[in-house]
């Protein structure tokens, strides 16, 4: 195999670089300014309410947060099970990791009520939320990933190269567990309250964060007018087409043992059958865009070396996911709790018994997106200052 | 012109000591005055694990098209809405239920049950979410970050967001845009040494007489006294949170 060597993103001209990160940084700001708008005016703008408390910028943090932790799988395959041909992609691996989880805390920050007491979030932990778990793992996330890109690109701290490696290993596979255990844990609501959210999360983030990493790494090699080699992205393919049917099959495994448990049928009916919406984006969302035509796509022997369908069967996926995410989040508060059971409420001030009412507001959905654009903001600004891509991705054998 | 000494210069080093020991008494000096102030105000010696204060409501006492307790907590409290019911908050609510089984048609008042095992504190990243000895569950409004993590958590739909800007509010309970808030068990009165809260005595007044508000650790308590004579139960008993607020004729 030949030498492998790294240099700074140009993406063809200068005027393409910076007419991208003007774009991009108008997204930012949008977001800002939806953002302000928002925490100026108070909630009552968006379209949550006192029955859905979590909205649209809730699932654009989780899907980006989760999608984080996935990306960082590529830089593990290398150093921890010691694939060759992915230890080449394990900087930008580290770099998009890092990006993806600034853009979604950023959107989880600014959905707060008070977003200007970070520093109390910060200085005052109840050990026994899982939110406060969450403060210290992505902060501890950051500062492994960043390490472990350092172990990456200095040769003198490459011997701390697999160490490193191995902990940015385990934390991440820790940090979505807690992602996945904020709903797990949650007793009051039939939707959660499942231990299996925790390891289905981790599979969705192997799922959503390939998907990333695939199509920024095929844009990358675009912009940048350099060689990306086939055979790579076939293992690369391949594998995601093992996590998208990972993903289906814990889907199912969570449904049918709720369908199980009799007291569960009225919020699986709710997500299979009757939930208008919900059950729409759970078939046709998930199911169909996230799984089944991804697959199909994946391994059809008529797309085999087709770049566009590597690259739309990783968009659908990231599509499909965020339904995923958009079901489990509002999908799950919409359902009405169990505030009585046995007794039908005739009447409440306070809709209880009634399906939450939600529609997602504009100024919700900008910040979300500006999420999306601080993530591929750092990426590009990172990749322009570091050395994260290979000069050239062809593949082993063509050149040596 | 210096003069070539080997000496250390000792006057410089007593005004040093001496300006850091000013500069710390000045820094401790309020502190030490303030806590002093407070600690000499009854009312602030905080609450005692020797009280749990609860609720029994009589849902066979609880009329139909009656709003008193409502009413009253609205107005103790301060909280004035906008006409926009899904996002105004609301600390006590009443509800009419039926029964699936029976047809049996029951109202009650639902409200921060505070729980002895509360998951809203459990969830609250900050700690802003916490149980008081006296067994109140309250928010701090000054750790509160509005994360909403507390209302995913509740079983009873008790909190509410503070979703808009706040006027005229009142100074029992002060609130805070962007925080989270619920029944406070008018802790505002227990604190001054009263035993009625605001619902309780709206619902006296009207002559229903549905809710019995007292300290359940007190054996004699009226509250304690009832619970003791007649069947009560806990919403949600199933989850085992023991529940400061119990119902009767449910």
């Amino acid at each position: 195999m030949s030498k492998m060597y790294y240099r700074e993103l140009y993406c063809g001209t200068p005027v393409r670089y910076w007419a991208g990160m003007a774009l991009l940084g108008t997204i930012v700001a949008i977001a800002l300014g939806a953002a302000f708008y928002m925490e100026h005016n108070g909630h009552w703008v968006t379209g949550m309410t006192n029955q859905v408390v979590w909205g649209l910028p809730h699932v654009f943090a989780i899907f980006l947060i989760v999608a984080a932790s996935g990306a960082l799988n590529v830089a593990s395959i290398g150093s921890v099970f010691g694939g060759p041909m992915y230890k080449p992609l394990g900087r930008f691996s580290s770099l998009l990791a890092i990006g993806l989880l600034a853009g979604g805390l950023v959107v989880l920050l600014l959905d707060l009520g008070r977003p200007d007491r970070l520093i109390i979030a910060m200085t005052h932990y109840n050990f026994k939320s899982i939110f406060a778990w969450n403060i210290i793992l992505y902060s501890g996330f950051f500062a492994i990933v960043g390490l472990y890109l350092w172990a990456m690109m200095d040769r003198k701290a490459n011997r701390y190269y697999r160490p490193i490696g191995f902990a940015a290993f385990f934390w991440r596979l820790a940090l979505t567990t807690g992602t996945g255990s904020i709903f797990g844990f949650l007793v009051a609501r039939e939707a959660y309250d499942a231990a299996i959210m925790a390891p289905m999360f981790i599979i969705m983030s192997f799922s959503y964060g390939l998907a990333f990493f695939i199509i920024t790494l095929i844009a990358a090699y675009m912009w940048g007018d350099r060689e990306l080699g086939d055979l790579r992205l076939a293992r690369l393919k391949n594998l995601l087409g093992v996590f998208v049917g990972a993903v289906l099959y814990f889907a199912l495994v969570f449904n049918l043992t709720n369908l199980y448990v009799t007291q569960h049928h009225g919020v699986e009916s709710f997500i299979l059958l009757n939930g208008g919406v919900y059950t729409a984006m759970f078939w046709i969302g998930q199911v169909l865009i996230g799984g089944v035509i991804p697959l199909f796509l994946i391994y059809s022997p008529a797309f085999d070396k087709a770049r566009w369908a590597i690259a739309a069967a990783s968009m659908m996926v990231l599509i499909g996911g965020f339904f995923q995410i958009y079901v489990i989040v509002i999908g799950g508060q919409a359902f009405p709790m169990s505030v009585f059971p046995g007794k039908e409420v005739l009447e409440s001030s306070f809709y209880d018994g009634t399906v939450g009412a939600y529609a997602p507001s504009l100024p919700e959905m900008l910040l979300g997106i500006g999420g999306i654009a601080i993530a591929m903001t750092m990426v590009a600004v990172g990749a322009r200052m570091f050395k994260v891509f290979p000069e050239s991705l062809e593949d082993p054998g063509e050149s040596a | 012109m210096s003069v070539k000494n080997d000496q250390p210069d000792m006057n410089r080093r007593k005004f040093v000591g001496t300006t850091v020991a000013a500069a710390g008494a000045v820094v401790v000096a309020p502190g030490v005055l303030l806590h002093t102030v407070a600690g000499a105000d009854p009312e602030s010696r905080g609450a005692s694990a020797k009280h749990r204060w609860g609720m029994l409501i009589d849902a066979n006492k609880c009329a139909e098209g009656c709003s008193a307790c409502v009413d009253a907590c609205n107005s103790e409290h301060g909280l004035t809405g906008h006409d926009r019911p899904a996002t105004d908050a609301q600390w006590i609510r009443a509800v009419k239920l039926k029964d699936n089984s029976t047809g049996h048609i029951n109202r009650l008042v639902m409200m921060c049950q505070h729980c002895e095992h509360p998951p809203c504190v459990d969830v609250c990243p900050t700690g802003a979410s916490f149980k008081r000895t006296d067994g109140i569950v309250l928010v701090d409004r000054h750790i509160c970050i509005g994360c909403r993590y507390c209302m995913m958590a509740c079983p009873y739909k008790a909190r509410s967001f503070v979703h808009e800007d706040l006027e005229n509010q009142s100074v029992n309970a002060p609130r805070g845009k962007g925080c989270v808030e619920g029944c406070t068990m008018c802790v505002h009165r227990i604190d001054r040494g009263e035993t009625v809260t605001a619902c309780q005595e709206a619902c006296h007044d009207t002559g229903h007489g549905a809710i019995v508000f007292g300290d359940l650790k007190d054996p004699d308590s009226e509250i304690s006294q009832a619970l003791k004579s007649q069947n009560s139960r806990q919403i949600r008993a199933d989850l085992k949170l023991n529940t400061g607020v119990r119902y009767s004729n449910l």
